[in-house]
C-alpha cells in the first residue's frame, strides 16, 4: 500500500507536546527578542545608518545554547522519542544555496522578516503580516513549481 | 545605539536556543521554520502532523507574549504592501532555494557546523544589509 502523503502521520503524545513546547519557546523567544519587530531587524541590518546590534546578541545567545546542544545531542545513537534523527545529508556548496540565501537576504532587507518571526507574527492579526506571509507561500509555490 | 536592547535579546536567543536543542534532542528534527512551512504546504511523505504541532506552538508563543504584555506586540511595519509583496516573494522563494533560513541554517545549521549553513548564513547577512544600504542610503 502506497502511503499517502495527505495524512498527517500519527505522532505519540510525549513528540506531539514536545513538539508544542519547543514551538512555544521559540515563538517566545522571537518575541522577546524584538525580531518581530520589522523595524528592529532592519536596524540591525542597518550597518551603514543607526545600527542596532541587539540581534547579534540573540544569535549569539542562541547559538550559545544551541551549539553545545546539538554537539552534545547528535552524539547519542537516537532522539529521545524517536527512531532516528532526520538530519540534512549534504555538504556541498552548490549556486543554488548562494543564490537562494541572496535571494532570502534582499527580502529580507526590504520588509524585515524571515519566516519564523512572521509567521509567529499572525498572531497579533495584523494585516501586514497576512500579506507578508501569504507572498511568502507563493514564493515557496513557485520554487515547487519550477524545481520540485 | 538608542535602541540597543541587550537584555531581551540575550534573553530571547537564549529561548530560540533552547527550542532548537529541545527540539532535535526529543524529536531528531531540525527546527528551521522555512523548511516545516514548505513541507506542511507541499508534503512529501506523512509527516505533516509535526510540522502543523511546532508551527501551533510557535503562534501559542507569541499568545503568552501577548498575554503579558497587555496585548500588543511592536510591529512597525515601514515597506509599503507593494514592497511587502515582493519581500515575502523572495523571502518564500530564497528560501526554498537555499535550503533554509535564519533558523534553519543560523541557529540549528551553524549549531551542527554545517560549511553551507555557515555560508548561507554569511551570505543572507550580507545581502540583507546591502539590501538595507540601497534603500536606505541610497
Amino acid at each position: 500500500m502506497s502511503e499517502n502523503v495527505a495524512a498527517p502521520g500519527s505522532i505519540p503524545i510525549q513528540t506531539a507536546l514536545s513538539l508544542l513546547i519547543a514551538g512555544a519557546l521559540f515563538g517566545l523567544g522571537l518575541t522577546i527578542s524584538g525580531m518581530t519587530n520589522p523595524a528592529k531587524v532592519i536596524g540591525f541590518l542597518d550597518f551603514f545608518g543607526n545600527w542596532d546590534p541587539s540581534l547579534l546578541l540573540v544569535m549569539a545567545a542562541g547559538l550559545g545554547v544551541s551549539i553545545p546542544g546539538f554537539q552534545f545531542t547528535t552524539k547519542s545513537e537516537r532522539p529521545l522519542f524517536e527512531t532516528r534523527f532526520y538530519l540534512p545529508t549534504r555538504t556541498d556548496i552548490d549556486a543554488k544555496l548562494l543564490l537562494g540565501a541572496m535571494l532570502f537576504g534582499m527580502g529580507w532587507g526590504l520588509a524585515g522578516f524571515c519566516p519564523g518571526p512572521a509567521i509567529t507574527s499572525l498572531i497579533s492579526l495584523d494585516g501586514n503580516v497576512f500579506l507578508f506571509v501569504l507572498a511568502m507561500f507563493a514564493g515557496m509555490t513557485i520554487h515547487h513549481t519550477a524545481f520540485e | 545605539m538608542e535602541n540597543f536592547t541587550p537584555v531581551s535579546a540575550v534573553l530571547g536567543g537564549l529561548l530560540i536556543g533552547v527550542a532548537a536543542s529541545l527540539t532535535l534532542w526529543t524529536t531528531g528534527r531540525i527546527a528551521g521554520i522555512s523548511g516545516i512551512v514548505a513541507g506542511a504546504l507541499f508534503p512529501k511523505r506523512a509527516d505533516v502532523a509535526w510540522r502543523l504541532l511546532f508551527l501551533g506552538g510557535m503562534l501559542t508563543g507569541g499568545l503568552v507574549y501577548l498575554l503579558f504584555n497587555q496585548g500588543s506586540m511592536d510591529i512597525q511595519i515601514q515597506s509599503s504592501p507593494l514592497t511587502t509583496i515582493v519581500a515575502g516573494l523572495l523571502v518564500g522563494f530564497g528560501t526554498r532555494l537555499g535550503s533554509g533560513c535564519t533558523s534553519g541554517h543560523g541557529i540549528c545549521g551553524i549549531a551542527r557546523f554545517s560549511k553551507r549553513s555557515f555560508l548561507a548564513t554569511s551570505v543572507f547577512i550580507l545581502s540583507g544589509v546591502l539590501t538595507v544600504f540601497v534603500t536606505s542610503h541610497v
